[in-house]
């Protein structure tokens, strides 16, 4: 693949079909961890590091292991096996040798294992047929497009703490129909086209 | 009769009182994804469902050895091998149901409700209350999506199970299955809710005041 069709990707990955917004991939994170942009941010940062290297490992494990022994019914196995050991270890990695970035990102570590965007990029690099530096740029630009949902909505949400809705809309419901406006700017980015 | 009481008891609690997506507000991505149509909310359901009843069995059943670190990541092989099972036979019996709903069959691995249900629930529960929690937890889980499908379907497009109902001169507001309308509908439906919660919480506090004031006379 040339440089334009990578960077073609990249840009739908992050703008035009981005992962919270049209695919609604790691919708729980989403909502779960974007009350404040530094916290946002914070699980942003460690999504984009997580699902980059992930999405490398498991384009080896899937191209080298399961293609040649013919067990590629078996990926989602292996790649929920991998991305939970990936994890872990970078968690022990970052906590042994580089502590600033383990004290930054430490407490969202966890919690990306159960985080779908993870899993569904490792699994559309495989539906797509990307090879191996595609895989690793989609995967870096797909992270960036959820820390760009995450961050810029949980500057909404810090606006929506003082907003007075009717009390049946307070939290979950409000904070959902502002995450359908935002998706909303995000479909204007829908009629781009590079074809 | 008492191993009937609980059983309607378990199942009141998943599929209503501890709803998992109206209640605990867990899952979101597949009810938010996979909601366009009221047939693709049923299939999703009852996928995840089978998937629920037996990774809560077989977790139940090998709780006392699993070793308490590794818990986690066991859990989601045996969630991952279930879910694997499915979509196979997806793939083989109901071929288009598999196509529309694509990369969100494997990702019911990831689906919180059923990690959660295996934590809280199965790890610590016999076979049996664990086989039935996890129907009732699917049901509900089910019950939800059905609900935003239907509402999603027959605004966005018109129809009800592919049935049309307005008749041809209806202008579908086509917003409603696009991303921005999953959104949308989910926050009034789970609006409604809240507010059913609201008024039966309201009339709970008003008879209670009643009483005490028929207690005073």
């Amino acid at each position: 693949m040339s440089i334009s069709t990578v960077l073609i990707i990249m840009f739908t990955a992050i703008i035009t079909e981005n992962f919270i917004f049209s695919k609604f991939y790691g919708c729980c994170p989403f909502l779960g961890v974007s009350d404040k942009p530094s916290t946002a941010l914070g699980m942003g940062m460690a999504v984009t590091f997580v699902m980059t290297l992930s999405n490398g490992v498991t384009w080896i494990i899937y191209h080298a292991l399961l293609e040649r022994f013919n067990l590629e019914y078996l990926k989602t196995v292996a790649f929920i096996l991998v991305i939970a050991a990936l994890v872990q270890f970078i968690e022990m990695f970052l906590r042994k040798f580089v502590p600033a970035l383990y004290n930054a990102l430490g407490i969202y570590l966890p919690l990306i294992t159960t985080n779908c965007a993870v899993l569904s990029a490792a699994l559309l690099d495989v539906q797509n047929e990307y090879n191996f530096i595609t895989s690793i740029c989609f995967g870096f630009a797909a992270a960036l497009g959820f820390t760009l949902a995450i961050v810029v909505f949980a500057g909404v949400r810090a606006r929506l703490d003082v907003a007075d809705p009717p009390k049946a809309f307070k939290g979950f419901p409000l904070t959902l129909i502002a995450a359908g406006l935002l998706a909303m700017a995000f479909s204007g980015f829908s009629g781009i086209n590079f074809s | 009769m008492k191993g009937n009481h609980d059983f309607i008891e378990q199942m009141k609690n998943g599929t209503i009182t501890n709803n998992p997506i109206f209640v605990q507000l867990l899952g979101m991505c597949p009810t938010l994804a996979v909601t366009t149509s009221v047939k693709n909310a049923v299939g999703m359901g009852v996928a995840a469902t089978a998937v629920l009843i037996c990774s809560n069995v077989f977790i139940s059943l090998v709780r006392k050895f699993i070793p308490k670190q590794v818990r986690i990541a066991s859990f989601i092989v045996i969630i991952s091998g279930f879910v694997t099972a499915v979509e196979l036979m997806m793939k083989a019996y109901f071929y288009d149901l598999y196509a529309s709903l694509g990369i969100f069959i494997p990702l019911i691995v990831v689906n919180c409700i059923i990690l959660a249900r295996a934590e809280a629930f199965a790890s610590r529960n016999k076979v049996l209350p664990s086989a039935i929690d996890g129907l009732s937890m699917g049901l509900g889980f089910t019950f939800a999506l059905i609900v935003v499908g239907s509402v999603r379907e027959i605004i966005g497009n018109g129809t009800f199970l592919g049935y049309e109902l307005f008749g041809s001169s209806y202008q579908p507001a086509i917003i409603f299955v696009l991303p921005a309308g999953a959104f949308l509908t989910l926050g009034f439906v789970i609006a409604v809710v809240q507010k059913i919660k609201n008024i039966s919480a309201d009339r709970a506090v008003a008879q209670e005041s009643a009483i005490k004031e028929a207690d005073k006379k």
